[in-house]
């Protein structure tokens, strides 16, 4: 077995080995253990999908001296290495954008129990990514969301406090439907091996031995994994969870922890159930339905806030609206467009958390609109990004959200007229409500105040700071300008997962 | 001319317009004639002062009968979502109980979980990985990434109790230790009795996980107790003498640091094929079973470990 094979093996143990080395360190080294092992990790899966690339189809790495049906393992193909590699990406640009903010939110001596938490968050990740079993995916999603938590109310506010405790009841019944439904499937099929279950799942449907806890099965692991993501109706936690947050713990948020369920479910929708059957239960019909009022509703909701942190926050409920329309239009190209979206808005939203801290920097730390004005002219680099970001979520051309959006459009062309139409309309609204706050937000924060007060003083940021922002926005462009390459590896991945 | 300008001015373009370049919340366009803009201006100010107010300051009574009913809103909004909840539980309730009657039979010998999965491990278990507990063997052995998974769940669950209750150094209240010093004497005394047996069964439990039922988790749970036990009966000065923070983190990270290079090393050469140099000895055996006794130990510091600190962190404070 060629070496490389090995890389996804150990990004993940060295993410989860970290974490408790972490706990005797003190703030500054834990800090420098978990910025290298993001970037070896990143360093690692780009070699792994490189690796990847040339082989005909997805490889196994049996977990332990027992094979597949007995022992754990995981699965590598391109899909996979891709998603670890730009969540990596990701991840680092998000820590490093944030770091001086993190300073001053975080108390020191809490400082090393962050990067725990950091540590752990990035190895369940990873293993969510790449994971070819049921129940290591549930365990690792319990890890998600503790870190997730702890992530949130590191800052020590009553305000954190209140967000963690709304984070935690409500990700922990999405965990508990979850289980409810692994504990199902593995009652009527006997199999936790993603690719056993599917073997068994297809002959229960066709034999139509048990096909009511099958599709029971199914609708509780979709409304799991809806509500731990804020889907429209359960996103009563997410603005709070996103907006106090210190800002690395926002932009790993809002671009990574519920990107990770996704994924989850969209192994479970391929690997486990298969889409016919997934098609079949209906679930892709509600998921469809609760995904175009998100992507009304959370607009609706960006545009009446004036702090601007909570008008990032509530436009990811319609971001993440996008992704599950996608999953429910029920053709191939939908859930291309969807698993693309992922990344679009991952960089995109992450890189307007990061910008977002850095324009409040420069107006007294405060978010309202109104003390923001000019700050992009005091804070150029954050500006720009923010500018960036926003054209990206608004959908124009050169940025990533445009070619999302016209992919789902294409895929809307495919699908049953009902949601052809309901698509189109919903995505046309979407696009104009979003450009009423976030053009308007770019247009203020590069108007100059009436009575200007910072007159003489241009702040400088930091070279690291500067840094990640341009990379984020190279991130961005890339996506929209140089697209073909991913979405040809989307598909195969997703047509390997099948 | 004059009179066009004002039509502009309260106009929804002009609102809109405003709203665009930043000077008007979209909130306040709808309901803000013109004649009030004076007091607007006031609240303005009000608000700018104190950003992040918790109640609006009430000024006319147009004002507060709105809050009035808005009072009265939340209040059938409150009575709705009570029933709505309700409606909710019970309609999942229904689905499960439902499910239920399609599930098969518990126990049943032609249910599906009976294939060669779970005959692999009754038939096989054994000789593969060498113990008598079939359950320590299923989970450390063949699942054993899977409990790795676990074992961190409990450390990153102490870690999130600590950044919601860890105190600085200083913070921590002297008062407490000396109150807590002087136990009850009943508790005291059966604690000097019972205290060495909870801990002795416990490391019984915990060395022989791969013999009878038990293990790690189980025998840790117990060493914990024993502790917690300890510590309130003679006060966390004394508890301090032998358990202190340092040996904590020294026990802690030591444990899941050993545990994770087991680990490493058994999934490493698992996966790429090499033989393990551990061997499995003879099964029955107190030292038997290769890895497993080891494991089980280090999870079980794992585990007491964590039972002390979340009781230590929810009474003080810190360790």
């Amino acid at each position: 077995m060629e070496f490389v094979r090995n890389f996804p093996f150990f990004c993940i143990m060295l993410a989860m080995v970290s974490g408790p080395v972490s706990s005797v360190l003190s703030g500054k080294k834990a800090r420098v253990l978990s910025l290298s092992v993001v970037t070896i990790c990143e360093i690692l899966s780009i070699a792994t999908l490189y690796y990847t690339l040339d082989l005909d189809g997805p490889f196994v790495y049996t977990m332990g001296r027992f094979p597949a049906p007995f022992g754990n393992e995981i699965r590598v193909g391109v899909l996979e290495a891709f998603m670890a590699t730009s969540f990596c990406l990701i991840m680092l640009l998000s820590l490093t954008g944030g770091l001086k903010y993190l300073v001053k939110d975080v108390p020191e001596e809490k400082m090393n129990l962050y990067f725990i938490m950091i540590n752990l968050l990035l190895a369940s990740l990873l293993v969510l990514i790449y994971t070819n079993d049921l129940f290591t995916g549930y365990v690792f999603v319990e890890i998600n969301t503790i870190s997730a938590c702890g992530l949130i109310m590191i800052r020590g506010w009553g305000r954190n406090i209140l967000a963690a405790t709304k984070y935690m009841i409500m990700s922990l019944l999405g965990s508990g439907l979850v289980l409810i439904s692994v504990s199902i499937i593995y009652g009527i099929t006997g199999h936790l091996l993603m690719h056993n279950v599917h073997e068994a799942v297809l002959k229960i449907v066709a034999e139509d031995t048990y096909t009511e806890p099958l599709m029971l099965a199914v609708g509780l692991f979709s409304v799991g994994i809806a509500i731990k993501s804020a889907l429209f109706p359960f996103h009563a936690w997410l603005p709070d969870a996103y907006s106090y947050s210190t800002c690395s713990s926002s932009s790993i948020l809002s671009s990574l922890v519920s990107k990770g369920y996704i994924l989850f479910l969209l192994k479970f929708i391929y690997r486990v159930v298969g889409t016919d059957v997934f098609r079949l239960s209906g679930a892709d019909d509600v998921l469809f339905i609760f995904g175009i009022v998100g992507m009304i509703m959370g607009s609706v909701d960006a545009i009446q806030q004036t702090d601007m942190r909570r008008m990032i926050a509530f436009s990811s409920i319609a971001q993440i609206g996008y992704i599950y329309m996608g999953f429910g239009l029920g053709v191939e190209a939908g859930m291309v467009a969807a698993v693309f979206h992922i990344l679009a808005h991952a960089s995109a939203k992450s890189m307007l958390f990061v910008s977002a801290n850095g324009l409040a920097e420069v107006s007294g730390q405060s978010m309202n609109y109104r003390n923001l004005r000019g700050s992009g002219l005091r804070n150029r680099s954050a500006g720009a990004a923010f500018v960036v970001g926003s054209l990206s979520m608004v959908g124009i051309p050169l940025f990533a959200g445009f070619t999302s959006k016209v992919y789902f459009a294409k895929a809307a062309m495919n699908a049953v007229t009902t949601k052809e139409i309901i698509t189109l309309i919903a995505l046309a609204i979407s696009t104009v409500l979003n450009a009423m706050y976030f053009i308007r937000m770019a247009i203020s924060v590069f108007t100059p105040k009436m009575n200007e007060e910072y007159e003489d003083e241009r702040f400088r940021t930091g070279t690291v700071y500067r840094l990640s922002v341009v990379v984020f926005v190279v991130i961005v462009m890339i996506l929209g300008v140089f697209s073909n390459p991913i979405f040809d590896w989307i598909e195969r991945g997703l047509t390997e997962f099948s | 001319m004059s009179k066009i300008r004002s039509d502009y001015e309260t106009s929804r373009r002009a609102a809109f317009r405003r709203y665009v370049s930043g000077e008007e919340d979209l909130k306040s366009i709808d309901y803000m004639p013109m004649f009030e803009k004076q007091i607007a201006e006031e609240k303005k100010e009000d608000e700018r002062a104190t950003e992040h107010y918790l109640v609006p300051p009430l000024k006319d009574p147009m004002e507060d009968a709105k809050l009035h009913a808005e009072l009265l809103g939340m209040k059938w909004f409150r009575r709705l979502y009570v029933v709505m909840s309700v409606a909710l539980c019970l309609c999942i309730i229904g689905a499960m109980v439902y499910n239920v009657a399609f599930m098969p039979a518990f126990g049943g010998t032609d249910a599906p979980t009976n294939n060669e999965v779970s005959e692999r491990y009754l038939e096989k278990g054994q000789e593969e990985t060498g113990v008598v507990n079939m359950v320590t063997g299923l989970i450390l052995q063949y699942r054993g990434f899977d409990t790795f998974g676990e074992t961190h769940v409990l450390f990153i669950a102490t870690i999130a109790v600590m950044i919601l209750l860890r105190m600085g150094k200083k913070e921590i209240p002297e008062e407490v230790d000396g109150e807590e010093s002087e136990g009850d004497v009943i508790l005291r005394t059966i604690a000097r009795f019972l205290v060495p047996m909870i801990l002795l069964f416990g490391l019984y439990v915990l060395v022989n996980g791969h013999l009878s039922p038990g293990g790690g988790f189980s025998g840790g749970a117990v060493i914990g107790a024993g502790l917690i036990l300890y510590s309130a009966a003679f006060g966390f000065t004394s508890t301090a003498r032998f358990f202190n923070e340092k040996i904590y983190d020294i026990l802690k990270v030591g444990s899941l640091g050993l545990y994770s290079l087991l680990i490493i090393y058994y999934l490493f050469t698992g996966a790429n094929g090499i033989d393990s140099v551990v061997p499995l000895g003879k099964v029955g055996a107190i030292i038997s079973s290769g890895l497993i006794l080891p494991i089980n130990v280090l999870v079980g510091i794992e585990v007491a470990c964590t039972m002390y600190a979340f009781y230590a962190l929810f009474r003080k404070g810190g360790l």
